[in-house]
């Protein structure tokens, strides 16, 4: 009954499709991969020749003031973090950190701009929206494939990756964000004169601020579990202790690697969302 | 001339514009056009013109139009057609670039819920407007300062609206809205969201403002006792059509049609009302010709138990009782001195009704309403409180 028709050969074509986008622009590909795998390759090593201890200080200090002077985070930052120096996994920990930094940073950099788009235009709105659900529902492996096209292996292609996960958050809670803007501010910003980006500046965008950062908390979450995910296609980091435990059915250096990764998220989570109630009055 | 003249304004919300708009130049209700196209009338063809330091006041119950009509004044709503001529300059057809400088420079908005921007400074929030023109900084808060120290809140500069009371934000929204010096004030139900006491305080501010002020001031309000308190003249409107525009007196003691005559009938007439308006013209005889003899007659004949007294030239003498006349008449007293009583309940023309309240409650007879000695008429209990009662038995006494 069904077989009114052939396969319908879409694996081939999306095949052929990233084939035709990686020569055509390979000229684009390659000084991105040049140019972000060195800095990468510098950032993370920078990063890695701090002292544990300096670092370790740093962020206990700045978690006592990022969450209101209490003692909870700086102590839990502390211990957490000794644990993972004591469990020989702290240059892993820093190639993690500057991963999902850079990826973040991305994310929230191209984001943006496109979540104020959406509110802007309806038009916009109705053409992002089933995209960002298409990124978010398609298993997040499958975007390794591409991006070992484009990229080959090893920090680029895992940031690439990680920017397309997690990217949708920020688009979405920038959109919604502008969108809740009360309308009579909005026209009290249009009463009196406002350009367009005098509007965006001075009202919408300060009013939306705690819902983009809800954004991007969730974004930067997404791109933690991107990155340990991109240890597939060789990125280093916390990722690859897991993924090398699982290849050789190693139970306790891939829960300890495991916890590592848990006790990085909780602290960004916590330092990403104090920072969005910080500033309330 | 006028600072605004508005010329057939209308907003039709909906997408088969342009057959509601032949449908509502033929005449058809605002219920058939949504019955038959699907759009909603919000305004209907409504013209007007407000006159330079004049307090215009668009009154209407919600769902009248009157917030949308404000806000085709200054295009925050686009209109379908009909004209806004500010200064001779028709708003509905200018340019962005234009409409933004008119709306920076020209005409300010006090909004209902105050629209602060909460992550400002009472004094960033007052700034605002000036901000948006690129005033420089010391320029503005120099003069943002002096706005809030007009409305009362020199002190509050450094504060987040949140920590103020509603009042107190809607100064900040007032001072807002004068720190550009605009000629034009639009105020949409700007005192709606206060209560009662404070409301009436914020009244009488802006009034004492206006005073100095002079700003022309368009002020959209549900409530007729507001209308009535603040408006040099009122425009009532109801399913997007202005049906009546006049002095508040004129609004109360002429309605133009039913509609009006309704929303008037819950008034509180005692604010409004005065002496003039509900007096009627006197009895009275004359001392220099009449004596207590025709003073009975006169009495009787009016079915009344005391009379005034004025000479030839209206001047208010006194009164005399029925009582006191016929005494009069047996013991053949001719002269009316004699019986005069000169402890005459007075009220001026413009008294309102709540003072005369207090004259008529313990007055035996009928109070007198006197002008430089003269007596242009009497108030009897029952006019007082017919009045009250809005039985339309209020009409502009020619005494």
């Amino acid at each position: 009954m069904l077989d009114f028709m052939e396969k319908i050969k879409i694996a081939e074509a999306v095949s052929a499709f990233t084939d035709w986008i990686t020569d055509t622009f390979s000229f684009l590909f390659n000084p991105i991969k040049n140019q972000l795998g060195n800095f990468m390759d510098w950032f993370s090593d920078k990063l890695a020749a701090i002292p544990p201890i300096i670092v370790i200080l740093i962020v206990v200090i700045a978690a006592f003031f990022i969450s209101g002077k209490r003692v909870g985070l700086p102590i839990f930052s502390l211990i957490g973090l000794w644990l993972i120096y004591n469990q020989e996994l702290w240059e892993e920990l820093m190639f993690t950190f500057a991963l999902v930094l850079v990826a973040s940073i991305l994310a929230v950099i191209i984001g943006v701009p496109f979540g104020i788009l959406m509110s802007k235009s309806r038009t916009a709105e109705s053409i992002i929206t089933p995209i960002l659900d298409f990124m978010q529902t398609m298993p997040a492996f499958v975007y390794l494939i591409p991006a070992v096209a484009f990229f080959g292996i090893g920090m680029v292609p895992g940031i690439f990756a990680s920017v397309i996960f997690a990217t949708p958050p920020t688009v979405r809670f920038t959109n919604l964000g502008i969108r809740q803007v009360s309308k009579e501010l909005v026209e009290a910003s249009d009463a009196f004169g406002s350009t367009g980006s005098q509007k965006l500046f001075k009202v919408e965008l300060p009013m939306a601020k705690r819902t983009i950062m809800a954004g991007i908390n969730q974004t930067v979450m997404l791109s933690l579990s991107m990155v340990v995910i991109a240890s597939m296609i060789g990125s280093p980091g916390l990722g690859r202790e897991v993924l090398s435990a699982l290849q050789r059915a190693q139970v306790g250096p891939g829960f300890v690697a495991g916890i590592g990764i848990v006790i990085l998220a909780i602290i960004i989570d916590r330092f990403t969302q104090n920072l969005n109630t910080e500033k309330k009055k | 001339m006028p600072v605004i003249k508005v010329e057939g304004l209308s907003k039709i919300f909906g997408k088969n514009i342009n057959q509601a708009k032949k449908l509502l130049d033929k005449g058809t209700t605002k219920d058939e056009i949504l019955k038959q196209t699907g759009c909603t009338v919000g305004v209907n063809r409504a013209s007007f013109e407000v006159e330079e330091g004049e307090v215009f006041v668009i009154m209407g119950l919600s769902g009248s139009g009157k917030s949308t009509l404000v806000r085709l004044l200054n295009r925050l709503i686009e209109p379908t057609e009909g004209s806004v001529l500010v200064d001779g300059e028709d708003l509905a057809k200018v340019d962005k670039q234009t409409l933004r400088k008119v709306r920076r420079e020209k005409m300010s908005m006090v909004f209902q819920k105050f629209a602060l921007f909460p992550h400002r400074t009472i004094l960033e929030n007052a700034g605002f407007g000036l901000e948006i023109q690129g005033l420089e900084k010391n320029e503005q808060t120099k003069k943002a300062k002096e706005s809030l120290e007009l409305v009362g809140l020199g002190d509050y500069i450094n504060q987040y609206p949140e920590q103020l009371s509603g009042g107190m934000q809607q100064r900040v929204g007032l001072a807002r809205a004068l720190a550009n010096d605009p000629e034009v004030l639009l105020m949409d139900e700007a005192f709606s969201a206060l209560d009662p006491l404070i409301r009436k305080d914020m009244q009488d501010e802006l009034l004492d403002l206006q005073a100095n002020m002079k700003k022309t001031i368009i002020f959209i309000t549900h409530d007729l006792d507001e209308a009535l308190r603040i408006g040099d003249r009122i425009a009532l409107m109801k399913d997007g059509s202005i049906v009546q525009i006049g002095s508040p007196e004129e609004i109360l003691v002429n309605p133009a049609n039913d509609y009006v005559e309704k929303f008037v009938e819950d008034v509180d007439r005692s604010k409004v009302l005065t002496a003039e308006h509900i007096m009627k013209r006197p009895e009275t005889i004359n001392i220099e010709k009449h004596g207590p003899r025709v003073a009975l007659e006169r009495m009787k004949d009016e079915g009344i138990s005391s009379i005034y007294v004025t000479d030839g030239k209206r001047n208010l003498k006194g009164y005399v009782t029925a009582d006191d006349a016929s005494d009069a008449r047996k013991n053949e007293i001719r002269d009316l001195n004699e019986i005069l009583r000169t402890d005459v309940p007075t009220v001026k023309k413009d008294t309102s009704m709540n003072d005369i309240f207090e004259v008529i409650y313990d007055s035996p007879i009928p109070i007198a309403v006197v002008e430089d000695g003269k007596l242009f008429g009497i108030i009897v209990r029952g006019a007082v409180i017919a009045a009250l009662a809005g039985e339309g038995e209020v009409k502009l006494s020619n005494a």
